[in-house]
């Protein structure tokens, strides 16, 4: 899973990947999915694809789904954040795959791509996973020697991380 | 120098000391904690290392300058080998070997020893000297024992006890690197020595304790190595870091990072006392007191916390990456709250510690180093994973442990109550069962309320389940519940799909939990940790006391009926058409069969209503039975008015039962007989039963009779109903006077409430779950259409 915590794609950049993207072969029909968490400013922290390849696909649909994610949270406004507002729900669906999207407290994103025919995930089983990621990210921030904005080295993230994608795949 | 000579090996070997102990490069006086570590290294005697250190002046001088430090030195190896402590010996004794130290480290110290012992009868007995930061390493011949060296000895002895709190102030930052790089050098000659990787050499590091240096001595005698002047020399101007670094000698020469720590490097010194060669992740006792007592110098309440930017500093002067660093936090934070309690900055003690000398960190948390083991003599297990188990089973053996542990616990407390949080908003969705899994190991022995699992099941009602968490956290203690009957043995926790058990609940739960609902009452205390649980059941009353003894429970044939009597009365008429006979049962309210919101649902309702009501009566048999099928007959009852009377006499609940019967009461007793539920109740109702079915509906008769008449199962016994209405008005009529008494009433009052409830809940809980159906759906529909749409150009090609 690939998820892209985008927050500040850069419109260049998202040009250039989109160019390089659209001559990928298709998706495969191995469930796919990609989880990608990106700070405030919209640059990825973690990132983490199962499986591997097609891999910059997603990267780049993590991106361009960033820009779905500041809609979101724009239109959001001055509305309360809790615990279901964070939860932004399906981005959009594309031909191959659903987007899901949320955002916590301090504005770090989490993006989730995940296979269309993986069609047993359900909307509670994708709040679940971001309620995990959440909760793993949390206490990243409680270590003291993670510097808000660095990215993601914990190995426990990382266990947890592929521990879930392997439950859904 | 008091006129002190000294030979020439001996005065290589005393410079080369000193110049290992001037760790400031005066050239003028030692380290004092160089020096300390070389007499501790020395395994004299403390006394005798007092003696010696008096009588070369060091302790008059307060210092160790150069002559007194040769004067030391001579000294210790004098005591080294028996001689007395004299001063006017110092010259006299001739062929004096050098002074020994014990040193764990490799072969170079041999090596040395053998450099400067010229004597020929210097045979491999050298004792290793353990490189506590303490300068350069002499090694005597173990025949000739100087007074020097006793006095060294005792001296370093003395000051080793000392040096765990005095080195960390001492320990030059640049000797762990310089003494590393030391070690690595000879790494390729000394292949001869037992490298049998990190643990043995545990063993060979000895602690430098007075009187315990032995150990390492076999392992130096056996060693003759050549003398490697420039080993040694280089040897000498890296000094050794720390004890602990000594204690890995193998590892030290493997490891490839050097890394310099600077206050934290004579922390390790004085940490080599990792003795426990057979578990690296052990904790001893010398290395225990040293955590707390740096645990005290920054927090001085054993029971309390160092914050996390406290603790950050503290283990970044042991210059270790930060990744790996925060890998260590991430270890030994057990309860992930940013702090750490004195067993958890142990650990990560140790943990700095051990990768300093080349362990590699875990990847979970050794059982050792669990904050619930205090001390860990008795741990055997090498590196064991056993992270979530730990983690589960220390909360529980938390109370046990010491104060020291107590903190942890309180701390874990804080934790597993935050997961309690989650748990909560764990049920709140449909987990998988593999989570569900998750939770439940961390729950159950979490909370000690919870230690008696009262796997009571549920009603799966996602309004309720806030409800009855807040109850369960309620009763938590309470376990006295002797809700005997519906206390699900774990094995019944299911990690059943909430969703697919609340269908259960609605299609068949309403039997089940019909019953079930009166006799049991309170179940929220499974209700946190029960996403898990069956919810199969209905704990509907949130009676958190102790709940009422169920009622009997219905056995399958005898779902609907949750009251008491219903059981005794179906049970002793199973088959009885006629009144009278039945023991009036008290009366229970017509249940509320859960309403599905369709007939069935009324239909139990109906059905309930007639025994309820016609517990008395014999004609009105349990539901089950094949009266209970005769909603026909029940209904022409009801119509012909009876029920009327009925309705009066029963409860004001069944009323309001009736009161739905007769609106539903023609599809619903049609629905009813289709209901599966009917034919699971009773067997005995298909049957042609029917018109023994009415009698017991007589008391909310319900004008369905006459409908049912038309249904299948109608038999032609609508005469027999009528008679029997009549038969049951008058045994009604006879029986108005149900030996009711107050009490029973306001008991029906609220076993019907408690259905109301009951029925409430489960409709809410269905609404919900549609509604996340019909998301889904819409989900799928929109995909669908997205692919139709990318299908349809291509429809014309």
């Amino acid at each position: 899973m690939v998820l892209l915590p985008r927050e500040q794609l850069c419109s260049r950049g998202a040009a250039a990947w989109g160019g390089a993207l659209l001559g990928t072969e298709m998706v495969n029909q191995l469930w796919q999915q990609q989880c990608d968490s990106f700070c405030s400013q919209n640059y990825p922290l973690y990132i983490r694809s199962v499986p591997t390849e097609n891999e910059l696909k997603f990267h780049y649909t993590v991106h361009t789904s960033l820009d779905v994610v500041d809609e979101k949270i724009s239109a959001m406004g001055k509305a309360l954040v809790d615990q279901r507002e964070l939860y932004l729900g399906l981005l959009y669906p594309t031909e191959d795959y659903k987007v899901y999207g949320y955002v916590t407290n301090s504005k770090v994103k989490f993006v989730m791509v995940v296979d269309s025919s993986n069609t047993a995930l359900r909307d509670n089983e994708i709040r679940s996973m971001f309620r995990k990621l959440h909760n793993s990210y949390t206490d990243i921030m409680c270590n003291p020697f993670y510097n808000p904005g660095d990215r993601i080295h914990s190995r426990a993230f990382d266990t947890m991380v592929n521990s879930m994608m392997m439950q859904v795949c | 120098m008091e006129g002190l000579t000294l030979s020439e090996a001996e005065q290589r070997y005393f410079c080369d000391l000193f110049s290992y102990c001037d760790t400031e490069s005066t050239k003028k006086a030692a380290s004092n904690g160089r020096v300390l570590e070389l007499f501790r290294a020395t395994k004299l005697p403390n006394d005798v290392v007092k003696k010696i250190m008096e009588l070369c002046g060091a302790t008059r001088l307060g210092y160790f300058g150069r002559s007194q430090f040769y004067i030391a030195l001579k000294l210790v190896a004098m005591a080294q080998s028996g001689l007395p402590l004299r001063m006017e010996s110092l010259n006299s004794v001739k062929d004096l070997p050098l002074p020994r130290f014990v040193v764990s480290k490799n072969e170079q110290e041999s090596r040395h020893t053998a450099l400067y012992s010229s004597d020929a009868d210097n045979p491999a007995s050298y004792s290793g000297v353990i490189p506590p930061p303490p300068p350069g390493r002499m090694q005597v011949k173990k025949g000739s024992v100087s007074h020097d060296t006793v006095q060294q000895r005792t001296s370093t002895d003395q000051q080793e006890s000392t040096s765990p709190v005095v080195s960390p102030q001492q320990s030059p930052p640049t000797s762990p690197h310089t003494w590393r790089k030391h070690n690595r050098h000879p790494s390729g000659g000394n292949n001869e020595r037992p490298l049998a990787g990190p643990g043995p050499f545990w063993a060979p590091f000895s602690e430098v304790q007075p009187g315990s240096s032995t150990s390492s001595d076999p392992i130096w005698s056996g060693h003759s190595p050549p003398p490697h002047q420039e080993n040694w020399v280089s040897f000498a101007d890296t000094p050794p870091t720390s004890a602990l670094l000594a204690m890995h000698p193998a590892s030290v020469q493997d490891q490839t990072t050097v890394r310099t720590v600077a206050s934290a490097t004579t922390a390790n010194e004085i940490r080599r006392q990792s003795s426990s060669y057979d578990d690296p992740w052990k904790i001893t006792d010398e290395q225990r007191q040293y955590y707390v007592n740096q645990f005290k110098t920054i927090q001085p309440d054993l029971n309390g916390f160092i914050p996390g930017s406290a603790a950050k500093e503290f283990f970044t002067k042991s210059k270790l990456p930060i990744l790996e660093l925060s890998h260590i936090w991430e270890l030994s934070d057990f309860d992930k709250d940013g702090a750490l309690t004195l067993d958890e900055f142990c650990a990560a003690f140790h943990l700095v510690v051990a990768r300093k000398n080349g362990y590699d960190l875990p990847e979970k948390l050794p059982e050792s180093l669990m904050p619930k083991l205090i001390d860990l003599e008795d741990s055997t297990e090498v590196g064991e994973q056993t992270g979530e188990v730990g983690y589960s089973g220390s909360p529980a053996e938390a109370p046990p442990s010491k104060s020291p542990s107590m903190p942890s616990l309180n701390q874990t407390w804080p934790e597993l109550n935050q997961n309690s949080e989650q748990w909560e908003t764990f049920s709140e969705r449909s987990s998988s069962s593999q989570t569900l899994t998750q939770f439940d190991s961390n729950i159950a022995p979490a909370d000690p309320d919870t230690a008696i699992v009262h796997p009571v099941p549920i009603r799966m009602t996602p309004s309720k389940i806030h409800m009855q968490e807040m109850e369960l956290k309620r009763t938590g203690s309470d376990h006295a519940n002797p809700t005997s009957p519906l206390l699900v043995k774990p094995s019944d926790l299911p990690e059943e799909n909430k969703m697919s058990s609340s269908v259960k609940f609605t299609a068949g739960n309403t039997v089940n939990g019909y019953s079930s609902s009166d006799s049991y009452t309170s179940d929220p205390e499974q209700i946190g940790n029960a996403v898990t649980r069956q919810r199969s059941h209905s704990g509907t009353s949130p009676d958190n006391t102790a709940p009422p003894p169920p009622p009997p429970r219905p056995h399958a044939s005898h779902s609907r009926s949750s009251s008491l009597d219903m059981n005794r009365s179906f049970s002793v008429t199973p088959g009885q058409q006629q009144a009278g006979v039945v023991a009036y049962p008290p009366a229970v309210p017509p249940r509320p069969q859960p309403s599905q919101g369709t007939g069935p649902h009324v239909h139990r309702s109906v059905d309930a209503d007639g025994l309820i009501a016609h517990t008395s009566t014999s004609p009105q048999q349990i539901p089950e039975q094949p009266n209970f099928a005769d909603f026909s007959q029940f209904e022409a009852f009801a119509a012909s008015g009876v029920n009327k009377e009925e309705e009066d006499e029963i409860e004001t609940h069944s009323e309001v039962l009736q009161v739905e019967k007769p609106s539903d009461s023609a599809s619903s007793l049609r629905v009813a007989k289709a209901d599966g539920r009917v034919e699971d109740k009773a067997p005995a109702n298909v049957p042609s039963s029917a018109g023994k079915g009415t009698t017991p509906l007589a008391p909310p008769p319900k004008p369905i009779r006459r409908r049912l008449k038309s249904e299948d199962e109608l038999r032609p016994e609508a005469e027999e109903h009528t008679q029997k209405t009549g038969v049951i008005a008058a045994v009604l009529a006879s029986q108005p006077s149900i030996p009711r008494s107050v009490g029973k009433d306001k008991k029906a009052i609220q076993a019907s409430i408690r259905r109301n409830k009951e029925t409430n809940t489960v409709l809410a809980r269905l609404n919900s779950e549609l509604q996340q159906q019909l998301k889904d759906v819409l989900e799928e529909r929109i995909s669908l259409e997205v692919q139709l749409e990318q299908l349809r150009p291509f429809s014309h090609l």
